[in-house]
């Protein structure tokens, strides 16, 4: 029994925000890690920079109890089935970051031995570029999923009155474009 | 670029100018600054056994070149070129020298000894110039591919073989 | 939704047929999980299917068969026969192993009979790419190759081209090189320091050592734009001069790096647990590593003084002072006791590039070879049209093969290119030092217990990036 078999009316709106809310606050990565984006993975985890400030508190190796897979470095293709198994292992709901051109389009290594985007095995919710992406820009690809937890959708940046708004913000009115 | 011409004095000697120093009977040169020694399958292990006698105690390396698209390299007369040749770089620590062997496989059928008896360090290498080239180490212990897939055709590095680019879709092109 | 599902994990239950539940991905991505990850014959195989030579090197005894009587596969082990041991698979999605490497142990018990390392999951094709790139563009490719210390892998390429060009480098590209290199080391180190910490459970060093690397991953930000993978050693020099200002960065450094490796030391050395963690496990000794290939800590733990910076110098490592480490038994305390203090050596040894280091070009001065500065683009037509033709066509090496060897932390990694003239290279083969020190794995893991598995691969410190290319 998920939120997705609930039926939707004014009962269940403030519960479903409020498990929607609780996801987005505590979802823990799956170790997945291949190559020089781990490293910055890891270093976005360590002291300086701290997940865990976001809620991502651990990364779990085992995939029964992660919610976010951040898929950071280059694919191989021997690789490959070893990433779908553990996307498969891991209990919904769940979503995927892809960390870096590698994994988001093959990178620099457009050849025989690199997947040209992980989105060919598992489906991708948010793409970090960078090469690799700093922490930085990690954090505000794990904040737009948050994002998109909440809401359902990556929240434009962009207000009605052209003024420029946080990832964070809600927006008072749609925009109609 | 290899260094063949004998310093001045000696060209007044009865020897003919051009004749290549050997080791261990197989040609050898100075390179680019590196020793390298050249032979044949038939020479390859005794040559090895014979360096690793004089010291040369480390593999650094084995790994293979295929030669079939290059414009043409420099070897000496009495060695035959073939498409691959199979590299092994040593190291001795005793002496602090270099030494490179390079071995001409022929194309078409592509097998050499193993060295794994002379070094058992040259194991992994030797594996990984056979799923990269297809050349056959006989004799190697595990002859199994080691960083491709058990079930790819196909030996990457192999100049007949593509890089496997795909070419980039962008926005406004055809699907 | 099938009626013959394709994963038993998947299989559609009773309540998901009343509540209409579709599997997310639809049935392409249920497909692909027919897709196996079984690696046939480079996976271990139970005694049975394994020759007997293969049994030499799964059980560690490769290079003590001279010596003895010939091994049967039978006289493995009497005591423990085929049916009581148990093959285990770890990795490679693993949170010990560095990287995705895939370890397949026999135990009996907890105790390792053979072990399999069975790598290739980070295959990148780097060789092949290389031949399609020019060699300018070849240090972006190489650098990613052993992602923890890419100013090595740039310093190895650059210097073989450079061999091949024939061209000298002024003393000033020298010295930025070397101290770029030596500050590499320290994070690689500090780096290592922590996961080998975390690894055996010392979790405290995991934090502190990231926290020490990002000190140093911010003035590389500083030098060369980026924190990791920089392209910043290039054939003819290095990409930019150091900015105003970094003496007194670096000088910092030395300051605070060997305070902190003194209560690291407190923390961490006289530590009776990592002691009896890391000593006794894991032993090596000299011929057995010298005939195997290791270099690096692995072959200095063993008390072979061999270090490419002092017995082979290369750049300008003879006009600087300092030791080289050497250990004596051969196991992982000597590796991490090797490790901890190069760290405190590359301190030593940049305070004295900081004294010394020479004025002058941070590149070679040959016009076929560097491209001119930018702002001499718009005053100069020929400078104009050897900015575009380095940058579209690139620059000729001379037909030949160089092989030049740096000594990286992980011990000798070098670049071997062989040319044909043109400005891309014909064979570019990297020599990593990962790929020979791990065959070490099977002789070091025989008669130890799994968890200390664990330990050995982590002081073996290999890097995937390095092992795969």
């Amino acid at each position: 029994m998920g939120l997705e078999d609930l039926q939707h009316n004014f009962l269940t709106g403030t519960l479903e925000g409020f498990v929607k809310w609780a996801r987005a606050s505590s979802s823990w990565g799956a170790n997945f890690g291949l190559a020089c984006c781990a490293i910055e993975m890891m270093a976005t985890g360590a002291a300086n920079f701290d997940l865990a400030r976001f809620g991502m508190e651990v990364f779990r190796a085992s995939p029964r109890q992660a919610d976010v897979m951040i898929v950071a470095g280059r694919v191989s293709q021997k690789m490959a089935p070893v990433l779908r198994q553990v996307y498969d292992q891991m209990m919904e709901p769940k979503w995927v970051i892809s960390m870096g051109v590698c994994a988001s389009t093959g990178g620099m290594f457009n050849n025989y031995a690199i997947v040209q985007g992980v989105d060919q095995i598992v489906p991708v919710d948010v793409y970090a570029p960078g090469c690799p992406p700093g922490p930085e820009t990690l954090i505000h690809s794990i904040l737009t999923l948050h994002q998109k937890i909440r809401t359902g959708e990556i929240t434009r940046r962009i207000s009605p009155s052209g003024a420029r708004e946080g990832a964070g913000i809600q927006l008072a009115a749609p925009r109609s474009a | 670029m290899s260094e063949q011409t004998p310093p001045v004095e000696e060209m007044t000697d009865t020897a003919p100018p051009s004749q290549p120093a050997t080791l261990h009977g197989c040609p050898t040169e100075t390179f680019f600054g590196a020793e390298v020694v050249h032979c044949n399958r038939d020479s390859y292990v005794e040559l090895c056994k014979a360096l690793k006698a004089d010291g040369y105690a480390m593999p650094v390396g084995v790994t293979g070149v295929d030669y079939l698209t290059h414009p043409g390299r420099s070897l000496p007369e009495s060695v035959k070129a073939e498409r691959f040749e199979v590299v092994v770089e040593l190291l001795s620590l005793r002496q602090r020298k270099r030494i490179r062997v390079r071995c001409q496989v022929p194309g078409d059928d592509p097998h050499v000894p193993t060295l794994f008896d002379v070094w058992p360090g040259v194991e992994a290498h030797e594996r990984e110039t056979y799923d990269m080239f297809g050349i056959r180490f006989d004799g190697h212990p595990d002859p199994s591919r080691i960083l491709m897939p058990e079930d790819w055709e196909g030996h990457p590095l192999r100049k007949d073989y593509d890089v496997g680019h795909v070419p980039v879709q962008f926005k406004e092109s055809p699907k | 939704m099938s009626d013959t599902p394709t994963n038993p994990a998947r299989r559609t239950s009773l309540l998901d047929k009343i509540l209409g539940r579709v599997q997310p991905g639809g049935e392409e991505m249920a497909g692909l999980l027919e897709i196996k990850t079984d690696e046939g014959d480079q996976e271990m195989a139970p005694r049975q299917r394994t020759s007997a030579r293969e049994m030499w090197i799964e059980s560690g005894t490769t290079v003590r068969t001279g010596e003895g009587p010939r091994l049967d596969r039978m006289d493995l082990d009497v005591e423990a026969p085929e049916d009581e041991t148990m093959i285990l698979n770890l990795g490679p999605s693993h949170p010990s192993t560095h990287g995705v490497l895939r370890v397949m142990v026999e135990l009996d018990g907890e105790t390792v009979l053979r072990s399999k390392p069975v790598v290739g999951y980070l295959h990148t094709g780097m060789e092949k790419t290389g031949e399609e790139l020019m060699y300018h563009q070849g240090s972006t490719n190489v650098t990613r190759m052993d992602y923890l210390s890419p100013f090595f892998n740039e310093l190895t390429f650059s210097l073989s081209v450079e061999r091949l060009l024939g061209v000298e480098i002024p003393p000033r590209a020298t010295w930025i090189r070397m101290l770029m290199s030596e500050l590499n080391r320290i994070s690689s180190h500090f780096l290592w320091l922590a996961t080998n910490s975390a690894d055996i459970g010392a979790i405290n060093m995991l934090v502190y050592g990231w926290r020490d690397r990002e000190m140093v991953l911010s003035f590389f930000e500083k030098v060369t734009g980026l924190r990791m993978n920089h392209n910043y050693i290039r054939p003819g020099g290095v990409a930019a001069d150091l900015p105003d200002g970094w003496r007194d960065d670096v000088l910092a450094l030395c300051e605070a790096i060997p305070r902190r490796m003194d209560e690291y030391d407190n923390l961490l050395t006289g530590q009776p647990i990592l002691q009896r963690r890391l000593q006794g496990v894991g032993p090596v000794d000299a011929d057995t590593a010298i005939a195997l290939g290791l270099t690096g800590p692995l072959l200095r733990s063993t008390g072979v003084a061999w270090d490419l910076r002092r017995d082979m110098p290369y750049l300008a490592y003879d006009d600087v002072d300092f030791d080289v480490i050497v250990g004596t038994n051969g196991d992982c305390w000597d590796r991490y006791a090797i490790r901890f203090n190069e760290i405190r050596e590359s301190v030593r040894i940049i305070r004295q590039i900081a004294d010394m280091m020479p004025s002058g070009d941070f590149r070679v001065q040959d016009k076929k070879v560097t491209p001119p500065p930018r702002n001499r683009i718009d005053e100069s037509m020929e400078a104009l049209i050897h900015h575009f033709k380095l940058y579209t066509e690139g620059f000729r090496v001379p037909a030949g093969e160089a092989y030049v060897p740096v000594e990286s932390p992980r011990g000798e990694s070098g670049c071997f290119i062989v040319s044909d003239g043109t400005s891309r290279p014909y064979r570019l083969h990297m020599r990593a030092a990962s790929f020979a020190n791990l065959q070490a794995l099977p002789h070091l893991a025989r008669g130890s217990l799994i968890a200390d598995t664990i330990a050995i691969v982590s002081t073996i410190d290999p890097v995937l990036g390095d092992v795969d290319r």
